[in-house]
């Protein structure tokens, strides 16, 4: 009784998280104009009051208990009752304080970013509609207010990617995102429809319930899985709907870095994470998530070689992570996919604000091969820079060695081949990732006169996230010391009981022997370590530069130009629908809709035409039409009694 | 009834002739051109209702039909009020009154 | 006996004088004529015991609205045969109308029945306590409504009315 009164106090805090982001949207929607650079610090005061409740939230409710709650009753048709409830446990928590606490950091960056922007109040807007939808979609109770929160996030994306919207290039970006998201949210829709049915519900207490009386890997599962899946797919930028997130670039980099690297795209992690008792239950499902795990990381790494824009590299990279992280899924370490989240959460929101920084000392400019040099400039963002460059390369003791080396090693127990492509996905990173670094601060500075006289280090508001993150990418690894270094993994026995039910279906992982890990942290070292040595060998000892995009050629301008994969879908999936609809257009709609729309209009124009001619002016005529009308009305009256029916 | 028939006269008698000047009436206002007689012709033709109104009221013995004639006048009242005025200012216009001359408004 | 009597003659006078309304060709006689016709009409109220409206209907109609029309017909200067002749047609088309709507309302009067009904001159309804009463409460905001109507119409008249300064 006490540990539900307790919980019932609990209530209010939940409920508040969400509606800060959105009183503080609604304040700046209808106020922005008249709050000024007022409305940025009131945006950043509703986030870090979601910070606090989150913070008190994570503080008073154990690990093992959760708080599951209806808000109000929303739907109720038949045996179905979907209502608008909330959940709490340690999943959600610790998404709640990514979110809360990056997002944070990252509206305090971008009133300094953001700072001689015209549309200073409508980003800030958009930022809190961003975080109120992120958090509704990581706090509901059920897929359904998952689905809100999806699409809101999906929207808010879509807003800020054309956020610049007289870039028609810009506005192509964020329409491309839209599309491509709605692909998968259409997956994610049907597998609503497919657990409504089946289940009869879509509370996640229910649909697991339902699902655990079905048998392991059944069709009905597998399908339900798939269909979420490709969902998780659209939103977390996988093979073969990741061509959008490179391209949401165009957006301002503060979105860059909460949206397309810290949170939005994790939305799929965490819907499978949330999910992990269905996709335990199907094992084909798993396998399907690892494949495209393995594929997206290894190909996106690839691409990250040759980009030459400092945003695109860390896109690609972003999508490459996102892909180890399907890649943990698919090898059912749930607890591992979340850490990595976390961590990637750390240190890739700080590499895209430390290049943000860069492109603000720049004017503006993202190509590297026109920078070089700039750590004499602007000494707090290399420092910063360096720091999440090692942090994503997986160099110990950074936070990124941890969670990648966790994942390695689940891989490495369940199948060789993958813990190889995944060893090799990891080199690839640090290479390019010290490419990136290398060319950007080493060496000498490669820009104009203009920009070298520009060059200036970031204000504080920009700079003190920097430093915030950068400590966090240092010591985020603590969260999830390996069981080899300490006596408990913290990060994952706080998962724990949100992943018991999965862990039991999934039945015993391998595992590997203390000496096996320890050997396995060795070699992810020392093979980060030689990529970074190769990319030092390159780019500094021998002072090599990205040739022109016109100089490329062979395989290499294959990798440049990104496979030529939007090319290939712009021929096979949106050149026929154009042709299609081109079709459409001169068939259905100029010959079927145009002919019955305007003959109806000819008709009405034709009659009122010709009665128009009845209306002569001639008051007489109007009067003697009246009297004849109502003599004809007295005489039918009359001859035709049964028209009394209607007059009485 | 037989008093009735003793004292009054039956009611359909001021059916038949609030009837034909209600005709007449309406005839009027087909066959003058003259605004002004048009205008009085629509007076004959409200008479004839009140006529009608107050028989009914005064043979069923409720006033309700009386008040309704009252606010009739009213109505009548003002708009003859309002009806002159615009001839009078159509007139000045086109110094006119002949509703056949009046065919402006159309289409 | 006598009130039948009274009838005819008020009835002929009424329709005869509605008859010369329409056909004469001065407007100013036709004023006149339709003054004739609202007395008669008068008559007929005081015979239906509705002395109130007999008053009122005096008073309004051939005391304020014919004096209205008789003013306008003598402002506009148009007491003289205003009409130039046209083709007959209208004229005839007038009557043959005018005298069929007269048939079938006859004819719908006569396919109906009149329920019984007592003596107007042995009921009060048309004196002024009993109207009275009836205007304050029942009708009591139509009849407000009307001030407001008039002072419409009024202040509608005067602008009408005003000549326009250019």
């Amino acid at each position: 009784m006490d540990n539900y009164s307790e919980l019932i106090n609990l209530m209010r805090p939940a409920m508040l998280i969400p509606l800060f982001p959105l009183l503080g949207f609604l304040i700046i929607a209808f106020f922005g104009k008249s709050l000024k650079h007022f409305s940025g610090w009131i945006a950043c005061l509703s986030i870090l009051a979601s910070f606090f409740c989150s913070l008190y939230l994570f503080i008073n409710l154990s690990s093992n208990q959760k708080l599951d709650f209806t808000v109000f009753e929303w739907i109720r048709w038949g045996d179905i009752n979907l209502s608008f409830g909330l959940l709490v446990d340690p999943l959600t928590i610790v998404m709640l304080l990514v979110i809360t606490g990056i997002g944070f950091l990252i509206h305090v960056y971008s009133i300094g970013y953001m700072h001689t922007d015209e549309g200073f109040s409508r980003f800030f807007s958009y930022l809190n509609l961003f975080i109120f939808f992120m958090l509704i979609l990581v706090m509901g109770n059920s897929y359904l207010i998952m689905f809100i929160g999806w699409e809101g996030v999906g929207l808010c994306s879509y807003l800020l990617i054309g956020f610049w919207f007289k870039n028609q290039a810009f506005n192509n970006a964020a329409k491309k995102a839209f599309i491509m998201n709605r692909i998968g949210d259409l997956g994610f829709l049907i597998g609503m429809f497919f657990m409504l049915h089946y289940f009869g519900g879509l509370d996640y207490n229910l649909v697991f319930s339902a699902a655990q009386s079905h048998p392991k890997g059944s069709t009905l599962l597998v399908t339900i899985t798939l269909l979420l899946f490709i969902g998780a797919m659209g939103k977390s930028a996988q093979i073969p709907l990741y061509t959008w997130l490179p391209d949401a670039m165009a957006g301002p980099t503060p979105v860059s870095a909460l949206i397309h690297a810290a949170t939005m795209v994790t939305a799929g992690i965490y819907m499978i994470c949330r999910s992990g008792v269905l996709f335990a239950l199907a094992p084909q499902t798993l396998e399907v998530v690892l494949i495209v795990g393995v594929a997206t990381s290894l190909f996106a790494a690839i691409i990250g070689l040759k980009q030459n824009d400092i945003k695109k590299v860390l896109a690609y990279s972003t999508v490459s992570q996102l892909g180890l992280m399907f890649v943990a899924l698919g090898l059912g370490a749930f607890s591992s996919g979340m850490f990595h989240v976390v961590t990637h959460a750390f240190f890739k929101a700080l590499l895209f604000l430390g290049a943000g920084s860069v492109i603000h000392a720049m004017g503006g400019e993202q190509d590297i091969r026109n920078m070089g040099g700039l750590k004499k400039y602007i000494k707090i963002t290399y420092i910063t820079f360096i720091i999440g460059t090692l942090a994503i390369s997986g160099i110990f003791p950074f936070a990124g060695f941890f969670s990648k080396d966790e994942i390695l090693a689940a891989s490495f127990a369940e199948y060789k081949l993958v813990w190889i492509l995944m060893s090799f996905s990891s080199m690839l990173t640090a290479f390019y990732m010290f490419r990136l670094y290398f060319l950007t601060f080493s060496n000498n500075f490669r820009g104009t006169q203009d920009q070298q006289h520009h060059l200036h280090e970031s204000p504080a508001t920009m700079t003190i996230p920097l430093i915030v993150l950068a400590f966090l990418s240092v010591i985020g690894g603590l969260l999830g010391l390996p069981v080899v270094m300490s006596h408990t993994h913290l990060f994952s026995q706080y998962l724990e009981p949100v992943f018991e039910v999965s862990k039991n279906i999934i039945g015993a992982q391998h595992n590997l022997a203390h000496r096996t890990e320890w050997v396995l942290m060795g070699v992810a070292t020392l093979a980060a370590i030689a990529s970074v040595f190769v990319a030092y060998n390159l780019y500094i000892s021998k002072k090599i530069l990205p040739e022109p995009d016109a100089d490329v050629k062979g395989f290499t301008k294959w990798v440049a130009n990104k496979f030529y994969v939007d090319e290939f879908y712009n021929k096979v999936f949106v050149r026929p629908v154009m042709v299609m609809s081109d079709i459409f257009f001169v068939l259905i709609d100029k010959l079927f809709i145009d002919l019955f729309v305007n003959a109806v209009a000819w008709i009405v124009g034709f009659t009122g035409r010709t009665m128009r001619l009845v209306q002569t002016g001639n008051t007489r005529f109007y009067i003697f039409a009246m009297v004849i009308g109502i003599i004809i009305l007295l005489y039918c009256q009359l001859v035709h009694p049964f028209l009394n029916v209607y007059f009485n | 009834m037989e008093q009735l028939e003793q004292h009054a006269n039956p009611q359909s008698w001021y059916l038949v002739l609030s009837t034909i000047l209600f005709s007449i009436g309406v005839m009027g206002v087909l066959f003058r051109r003259n605004a002004i007689i048009i205008l009085m012709c629509i007076e004959l033709m409200l008479n004839s209702v009140n006529l009608l109104l107050v028989s009914f009221s005064a043979y069923s013995g409720n006033s309700d039909g009386q008040v309704f004639v009252f606010f009739i006048m009213v109505v009548a009242a003002a708009e003859v009020a309002v009806g002159l005025a615009l001839l009078v200012s159509i007139y000045r216009n086109v110094a006119s009154t002949d509703i056949d001359v009046l065919s402006k408004l159309k289409w | 006996m006598n009130s039948q009597i009274i009838f005819f003659i008020l009835s002929s006078l009424s329709l005869v004088s509605a008859l010369f309304v329409v056909f004469s060709k001065n407007p100013i006689y036709s004023v006149m004529w339709l003054i004739v016709c609202f007395i008669s009409i008068f008559g007929h109220y005081l015979m239906l015991n509705a002395q109130f409206l007999a008053i009122i209907h005096l008073i309004v109609y051939a005391g304020a609205i014919m004096v209205l029309m008789l003013f306008t017909v003598m402002l506009l200067n148009l007491n003289k045969e205003s009409e130039p002749h046209k083709s007959p047609l209208p004229k005839v088309a007038a009557i043959i109308s005018g005298g069929l709507l007269l048939l079938v309302l006859l004819a719908a009067m006569h396919s109906g029945s009149l329920p019984g009904y007592i003596s107007p001159d042995l009921t009060d309804t048309g004196y002024v306590q009993k109207v009275g009463i009836k205007i304050f409460t029942d009708f009591l905001l139509p009849f407000e409504m009307t001030s407001i109507l008039f002072i419409a119409a009024m202040i509608g008249a005067v602008v009408l009315a005003k000549k326009e300064k250019h």
